[in-house]
């Protein structure tokens, strides 16, 4: 109950600054090109399409790069948006509002986590809804814009996990947006190296983020896939309570 | 009844370094503890200790007899508390500020609107109620820092050096506004000035390096500050000689023609017997008033003991 108090503060101060609003603009803008040269994409090799059975349908077409590449763009993002989260009110002294208020630590990061992962569901319902004005005059596999959007929302909370966790640890910002975003992107590569030998190191293979992303992206719902990413954010948001706990008993 | 705070042999190492050594002191209800020491005397390793933003190395601290390291949030319900630099949100107005607090410290929604109205009214804010706080002067931005103290109505107050920055009207209003706090609240502040101690404390406590040197309530305070002199001034030149009857008195000083320093016995203030004196020799008294060590000297005096 606290948590939401502090999440909808959270959201509310982000759009106090110009950081979200401009966030949200600069991305719609980049996500609508990336759309439009995917149709762009569509439109070229459709007459070949109508020769070959079992042909990728428009969604196939449009709707996975779309937003593969909007996983991308959003690892480069998240870290600058997660970063000033908890160092920054540490460093302007306004954390000892909360620390002196009767909350816990888990109240404090869960608010912390809900709130910047509102703005980023508000990202990402803003790119669902250019493949679905494609429904106004073509048809649209719904059902695999609703598998897409969640394997973003669910990789994009994975990444607002990591940050905070970095957040909470680092003694300033920019070390915090340094260290979450060498992380993510050392996930995000982690399968290169197994990709080049046959035999990969399933471990390795397991844990790369961008494996799970893209078995949720085809439209199949496997709960090992969806596991994978509650663990992961459950895992940083409780290193990161942990973490808060130690620093005051130990600062 | 519980005491509001009850510290037992608190000890808080930073490293290797002792920031308070073995503190043990109480308070209650309507009592005002000043909390005086000379930057990095542990003022404020303290107060974030009383308000369970750092663990204490050893020892216990009880909050309205809740354990502060194992009953946190019990323990903060009843604590409000302004640190050294007030944890101010500078994109939010006064009154968003006040709001968002009230919620943090469980008041409920309905009972908002009225909380944050009462404590905006108490700290003379309802004027500013809409600025954002980036945009208010350093006072008014401290009176906000108050009012996020006192919008849940705590039992305890912990004001870590709340007059910095201020101006003497300022200051002056916010000793009206503690003392208004003292009557119904525990309040703790710590400052390095002495006479915001005097003017609002019913209670002094002096802590150097770490260690309480002195615990006094006013009363006793004003005996150890009495110095057993007295200060005689007059319109005409006076003959010392005039006195040396009483004999209760043990030195006459002369300080110029129409002022003398009388020191006498303890427990026995001669001041009747010289007025009396005096009147029948046809002086003219302008003054006769208990000369009373300052607390600077009270200070620098228990501190050089200490260092010694």
């Amino acid at each position: 109950m606290k948590a939401l108090i502090i999440a909808q503060h959270e959201f509310k101060t982000l759009f106090l600054s110009p950081l979200a609003w401009s966030l949200l603009g600069v991305l719609q803008f980049i996500f609508a090109y990336l759309f439009l040269t995917q149709i762009e994409n569509f439109m070229r090799v459709q007459p070949q399409l109508a020769f070959i059975e079992h042909a990728p349908s428009l969604t196939d077409i449009i709707v996975p790069p779309l937003f593969g590449n909007a996983g991308i763009i959003l690892l480069l993002l998240c870290p600058i948006l997660t970063m000033s989260v908890i160092c920054q009110e540490r460093r302007t002294k306004t954390f000892a509002l909360l620390l002196s208020a009767p909350l816990s630590s888990t109240d404090i990061i869960v608010g912390k986590y809900l709130g910047i992962s509102f703005l980023l569901m508000v990202i990402t319902s803003g790119i669902s809804l250019m493949p679905l004005s494609l429904a106004l005059s073509g048809t649209i596999d719904l059902g695999k814009l609703v598998c897409n959007d969640l394997a973003l929302s669910l990789l994009v909370g994975a990444f607002a996990a990591v940050g905070v966790f970095c957040s909470t640890l680092a003694p300033h910002p920019v070390l915090a947006a340094i260290l979450s975003f060498s992380f993510l992107l050392l996930l995000w590569i982690m399968d290169w190296s197994t990709a080049l030998k046959d035999q990969g190191n399933e471990v390795i293979k397991y844990l790369s983020l961008v494996r799970h992303f893209q078995n949720l992206q085809t439209g199949l719902i496997h709960s090992a896939d969806l596991g994978y990413f509650l663990l992961f954010i459950a895992s940083f948001l409780w290193l990161s309570i942990r973490c808060l706990d130690y620093q005051r008993l130990q600062k | 009844m519980t005491k509001l705070i009850e510290a037992e042999h608190v000890f808080r190492y930073y490293g290797t370094y002792c920031a308070v050594y073995d503190l043990s002191f109480s308070l209650a209800k309507g009592q005002v503890l000043g909390f005086l020491g000379v930057n990095g005397a542990g003022k404020t390793t303290t107060m974030q200790l009383l308000c369970g933003l750092l663990a204490p190395s050893s020892g216990q601290i009880l909050i309205n007899g809740y354990n502060i390291l194992s009953q946190p949030i019990l323990a903060k319900q009843s604590l409000g508390y302004l640190p050294d630099t007030p944890p101010l949100y500078r994109d939010l107005t006064v009154s968003e500020f006040l709001r968002y607090c009230a919620q943090l410290h469980d008041i409920p929604a309905k009972q908002c609107h009225a909380a944050v109205r009462s404590v905006l009214e108490r700290c003379g804010l309802s004027a500013v109620n809409h600025k954002l706080i980036a945009q208010l002067s350093k006072g008014f931005q401290q009176r906000v820092g108050i009012a996020q103290a006192i919008i849940h109505n705590p039992a305890l107050i912990i004001l870590d050096e709340p007059s910095v920055g201020l101006d003497p009207i300022q200051i002056q209003e916010i000793h009206t506004l503690i003392k208004e706090l003292g009557q119904d609240h525990g309040v703790i502040l710590s400052t390095h000035r002495l006479s915001e101690v005097h003017a609002s404390c019913t209670d002094v406590q002096i802590i150097h390096d770490g260690k309480l040197i002195l615990q006094h309530n006013s009363a006793q305070l004003a005996t150890i500050m009495n110095t057993e002199k007295l200060c005689l001034r007059t319109r005409l030149a006076i003959d010392p000689a005039l006195l040396t009857t009483i004999t209760d008195i043990n030195d006459i000083t002369v300080i110029n023609a129409q002022q003398l320093e009388i020191k006498y016995h303890s427990n026995a203030n001669p001041t009747p017997k010289i007025t009396e004196q005096l009147i029948a020799a046809g002086v003219d008294i302008l003054e006769l008033s208990p000369i009373k060590k300052s607390m600077e000297e009270l200070f620098i005096e228990l501190i050089k003991e200490n260092s010694q």
